[in-house]
């Protein structure tokens, strides 16, 4: 509650956040928000412009535009939030274990992480797709497959910084269990990098999936999908720009709030931040008055 | 109580293959007893927080033993509720996430009234119970090392290791905390450990002293008899105090 709080003084990412849940509602309700089936083909109405009937046109089957944007959420946002929690948490557990205990587990962990990192990452989910065959599940996992390593590394490099202090030795020492320890005094100073980590390769999973759907290997053809949603628009691109507009601006869009929240939220979750903004802010006004005068100075 | 017995550590030098080890402690043994104030003196480098961080049991010596009432001090058992520590770094002691409170509160779980126990500490090391809901980053340096110290004698236990607790406080703050530790043995009946640099404050508060050089003692003596050491290392130390 106090993240929330303290997120909802700083107006950009309060709207972003709003942004995000209202998004990922509506993925979830869609079958109720959206104004019409999303497949529904209506060859009448192909590339009709804006009504009070469809919010946003129609595509080149007739379909209704903004019911696909909806639906698309849920391959676009929804499924690969799943992807990066179930990656998160793989990578956060390795990290956990390989910052906290060193030595050999740490050793032979970073090494299977340097074998899984050591594979360029679209090459990794194209050979993974190759084996599987196409569809967003196979994408999904081979991202979880690729993304847990990286994880684990940034995890495991935060926990580290911590496991030396102080508070920890003495925590040890009154003796704390090792999982009690992580749990109390590790997990909630590292949160921090890992949120601001997972948040912000959200925005880049979310590209990463439009851009294999664009290409023809994420989802298959009558389901929505924003970056297949972009393909089939690409066809048009001449003739009817207006198309590529509304799947283009949700994932700009979607992809931005995504990395504001990130940014807000490395503020958020830091007790020292919070409490030094006020001051900081004060001091940067009053260096920024002294500025101008000695600027006045020098013009006179 | 204490018994530190033949122990020996050394560090690997150099990355995961390399064989060549650095010994830090050569066959180290000392007791200490109930009540008393230890002072390990040494230069830094000398090993003597290697040396704390083995009585503490957060580390396994490479050979010997350290011995807690005749248990293995490793095993977090014999630690709980008997073992505390001040380190030097006041402001790494603390979780910045955590409040003067919470922090006071953490080695003490599942005991009652821990509310008016909380003041009472507070109120022993010299600190307003207004301090309560404070965060470390806003305390000054005594203040946090005051806060330490309360979280150290928060379980009463029977020995407590301070590893240069009082050298990154400035010299009037210095001697107040060393009253205060001085103050708090005498009504707990807790034995110390304390490890320094500063000859004049172990001098102070401690009842026999430890030189320490090399990873090894040098001489043990008591600090009425500080005046006449053996060694020529320690006399050398005695030397080099700066009089005003």
């Amino acid at each position: 509650m106090k993240i929330l709080r303290n997120l909802s003084k700083d107006r950009l990412a309060a709207a972003s956040f709003i942004l995000i849940v209202v998004t990922i509602v509506a993925g979830i309700l869609a079958p109720y928000i959206a104004p019409h089936d999303p497949n529904e083909v209506n060859m009448r109405l192909r590339f009709a412009a804006p009504s009070w009937e469809y919010l946003l046109g129609n595509d080149h089957l007739g379909r209704c535009i903004l019911s696909r944007l909806i639906y698309g959420i849920r391959p676009s946002v929804l499924w690969v939030l799943g992807a990066l929690f179930i990656s998160v948490l793989i990578g956060a557990i390795a990290g956990f274990i390989a910052g906290y205990f060193r030595g050999k587990v740490d050793f032979f962990m970073m090494r299977i992480c340097d074998i899984m990192l050591s594979f360029p990452g679209y090459v990794m989910t194209l050979a993974v797709v190759g084996i599987l065959g196409i569809g967003l599940k196979n994408i999904l996992i081979a991202f979880i497959l690729m993304k847990w390593a990286w994880f684990a590394r940034v995890i495991r490099t935060a926990v580290m910084q911590y496991v030396e202090l102080d508070y920890v030795k003495f925590s040890k020492v009154t003796g704390m269990s090792d999982i009690q320890i992580i749990w109390k005094h590790i997990v909630p100073v590292t949160l921090s990098d890992i949120a601001v980590v997972s948040s912000g390769s959200m925005g880049s999973m979310i590209l990463q999936i439009s851009g294999f759907s664009f290409l023809g290997l994420g989802i298959q053809a009558p389901n929505a999908e924003w970056g297949m949603m972009l393909n089939e628009a690409r066809q048009v691109m001449f003739s009817r720009p207006e198309l590529m507009l509304a799947p283009g601006l949700a994932i700009i869009i979607v992809v931005s709030a995504f990395n504001f929240l990130s940014d807000a939220l490395q503020v958020a979750l830091d007790p020292k931040l919070i409490r030094s903004t006020n001051k900081f802010q004060k001091q940067e006004v009053e260096t920024e008055i002294r500025g101008g005068k000695i600027h006045e100075y020098t013009r006179s | 109580m204490l018994k530190v017995d033949c122990v020996e550590k050394s560090y690997k030098k150099g990355g995961l293959f390399s064989r060549e080890k650095q010994k830090i402690l050569k066959n180290v043994s000392f007791e200490c007893r109930r009540g008393e104030c230890l002072g390990i003196i040494g230069e830094s480098g000398s090993g003597k927080s290697t040396l704390g961080r083995l009585i503490l049991g957060i580390e396994k010596p490479d050979r010997g033993t350290v011995l807690f009432e005749g248990k293995n001090i490793q095993d977090r058992k014999v630690r709980v509720g008997n073992i505390s520590a001040v380190f030097q770094d006041y402001i790494s002691s603390i979780n910045p996430f955590f409040t003067v409170e919470e922090a006071i509160m953490e080695p003490l779980k599942g005991q009652k009234e821990i509310q008016s126990k909380i003041d009472h500490l507070l109120n022993q090391v010299g600190l307003d119970p207004s301090y309560r809901k404070k965060y470390p980053h806003e305390l000054s340096g005594g203040e946090a090392q005051r806060v330490c110290i309360a979280r150290a004698i928060s379980t009463e236990p029977k020995c407590i290791l301070l590893d240069e607790a009082t050298s990154s406080l400035d010299v009037s703050v210095q001697t107040q905390v060393l009253d205060l530790l001085k103050k708090l043995k005498k009504s707990y009946n807790m034995s110390y450990i304390f490890i320094t640099h500063d000859i004049q404050a172990a001098a102070y508060i401690c009842d026999r002293v430890i030189f320490f050089r090399n990873g090894q003692i040098e001489e043990i003596v008591k600090t009425e008899h500080l005046k006449d050491v053996q060694s020529e290392y320690a006399r050398k130390l005695l030397q080099m105090i700066i009089t005003f």
